[in-house]
């Protein structure tokens, strides 16, 4: 009998079914986009417009559009424009379209050993912490994020990968647990300004370089190919990018906010190149 | 200290949230099948590789052996390949559901479970043997009798089993995505919280994750106890 009841319960916990709806979409995105929360803002507003549930893997930029190219996703929304525009024209997207920005900022230790806080060129903090060896966390993971830090160094003209055995510290990780890691060792770190606002392990680390023009972040979004992978969901997959840019969508984006702060910037254009 | 503290409000808090709900049934359902099926295929393999004879067998052993410490990123990482739309399985769009999770698991820990169950079965057999073949039981026959006489010890090497699979990250992180209120469990949800940097709210889950392998083990403990017992 207790077997029974067992042996019962055992198989309705393996039974249950999912609360999926029968129409959805998969969108490869990046974790800056899941961890700061804009996704779980939006995605509830598209379904009641449309009835279509937006799933999302997040993942790094390079990672996600590995993952699109392989077909395991309808939309890409990622942050790196040659990587989209080379997604494009290797036949995998059908076209690429801006959606917003924020930006990145310089995170640092607020004792500023590197001596750059309030700094408006991040060319020249760089080059001061690579010059004082102040100990530095990068992504390491070919991000967008990562790729953005990298053309950062190449603008300050150093080779920090030179010294990734010394103060710059290659994680290959996300950013969450890239702020993590750099919060326990008290580094320097790039950051977008999303995930930064809605990370809540920060303890000695602050804004330290921001405004940069160089630090500019675009978002820009692009529905796989279905002449690629016939099993793509065109349809559903072109809805979402088309409400995205449309004013509804652009307005849902707006309003997104932490602790007041508006973390992301509609600027899709009303004629899509 | 104060970390402590607020994990533990936390996981009181979130105890009673529907979210949590859905991610810990999510956990047992994708837990419990693989074990299942893990169970369902490394026991009688294991037994077989206990009481048959044969050129090989030790090779295999070693190797199922070796399989207990199957990476699970490893193993993710294989299903992911085996099931993407670019893969052999794709167009059974398996990847990113629970059932790509169930797979994953279930290759992961069945190794486990055979070689556990290969041990005890052997020792088993060696006691046994000789009183089996006496009653005209070949090892065939004998396979089927020592696994039902080794039920009580068995169970404890299914609920490793459970337990490697309940605890895993690694491998339902890539095959299930994370995906918000369809493949997000417990182990996964504690990452993303760990990304987010939400400390506090990522150990109350870790708390209560826990106190579910508990809780299973505490019953599945009970169920042997009475069950023992009644049999005498």
């Amino acid at each position: 009998m207790v077997r029974r009841t067992l042996l019962i319960a055992a198989l309705l916990i393996v039974a249950l079914p999912t609360a999926a709806a029968d129409r959805f979409i998969t969108v490869a995105s990046t974790t800056s986009t899941q961890d700061s929360g804009l996704f779980g803002h939006i995605l509830p507003l598209f379904r009641a417009k449309t009835g279509i549930e937006v799933r999302v893997v997040a993942l790094g930029t390079g990672q996600a559009i590995k993952l699109a190219e392989r077909g395991d996703a309808d939309v890409l929304l990622v942050h790196h424009k040659p990587s989209e525009e080379k997604f494009v024209a290797d036949g995998f997207g059908v076209k690429r379209l801006d959606v917003m920005y924020n930006d990145f900022v310089l995170i640092g230790p607020t004792a500023d050993p590197a001596g750059i806080k309030n700094g408006r060129d991040i060319a020249a903090a760089l080059a001061k912490i690579a010059a004082t060896k102040a100990p530095f966390a990068s992504r390491g993971d070919n991000s967008g994020t990562h790729l953005a830090e990298l053309d950062l160094w190449k603008a300050a003209g150093i080779d920090a990968k030179a010294a990734s055995t010394g103060w710059y510290r290659s994680l290959g990780s996300g950013m969450g647990p890239t702020l993590n890691t750099a919060a326990g060792m008290n580094a320097h770190v790039v950051s977008d300004r999303a995930t930064w606002a809605n990370f809540k392990n920060r303890q000695g680390l602050t804004i330290l370089v921001e405004g940069d023009t160089r630090l500019f972040n675009q978002y820009g979004v692009v529905p796989v190919n279905p002449a690629r992978h016939a099993h793509v969901k065109a349809r559903d997959g072109q809805a979402f990018v088309d409400w995205l840019i449309t004013p509804g969508g652009q307005a849902a984006i707006a309003t997104y906010k932490i602790g007041g702060e508006q973390l992301f910037f509609p600027n899709a254009k009303k004629e899509s190149s | 200290m104060s970390d402590l503290t607020a994990a533990f409000a936390s996981a009181l808090v979130f105890g009673l949230d529907a979210d949590l709900g859905r991610i810990v049934l999510l956990s047992l359902r994708v837990s419990l099948s693989a074990v299942a099926i893990a169970a369902i295929i490394g026991l009688p393999l294991g037994a077989a590789l206990a009481v048959f004879r044969f050129p090989g067998r030790r090779a295999i052993v070693i190797a199922v052996n070796a399989m207990m410490g199957l990476p699970p990123v490893v193993v993710g990482l294989i299903v992911y390949l085996l099931l993407s739309r670019a893969g052999p399985f794709g167009v059974f769009g398996l990847l990113f559901t629970p059932t790509a999770m169930i797979i994953a698991q279930a290759i992961l820990i069945a190794p486990l479970i055979a070689a556990l169950a290969r041990q005890l079965v052997e020792d088993m057999w060696a006691e046994y043997e000789e009183q089996l073949r006496s009653l005209g039981a070949g090892a065939g026959r004998a396979l089927w009798t020592l696994l039902w006489d080794g039920r009580f010890s068995l169970l404890t090497v299914v609920l490793a089993g459970f337990g490697r699979a309940i605890a895993e990250v690694g491998a339902v992180m890539i095959v299930g995505g994370n995906i918000d209120q369809v493949t997000r469990v417990m182990t996964t949800a504690i990452a993303l919280e760990t990304s987010k940097g939400d400390l506090a709210l990522a150990l109350g889950l870790g708390i209560i994750l826990i106190a579910l392998a508990l809780a299973i083990n505490a019953t599945a403990f009970s169920i042997n106890l009475v069950l023992r017992e009644r049999q005498g």
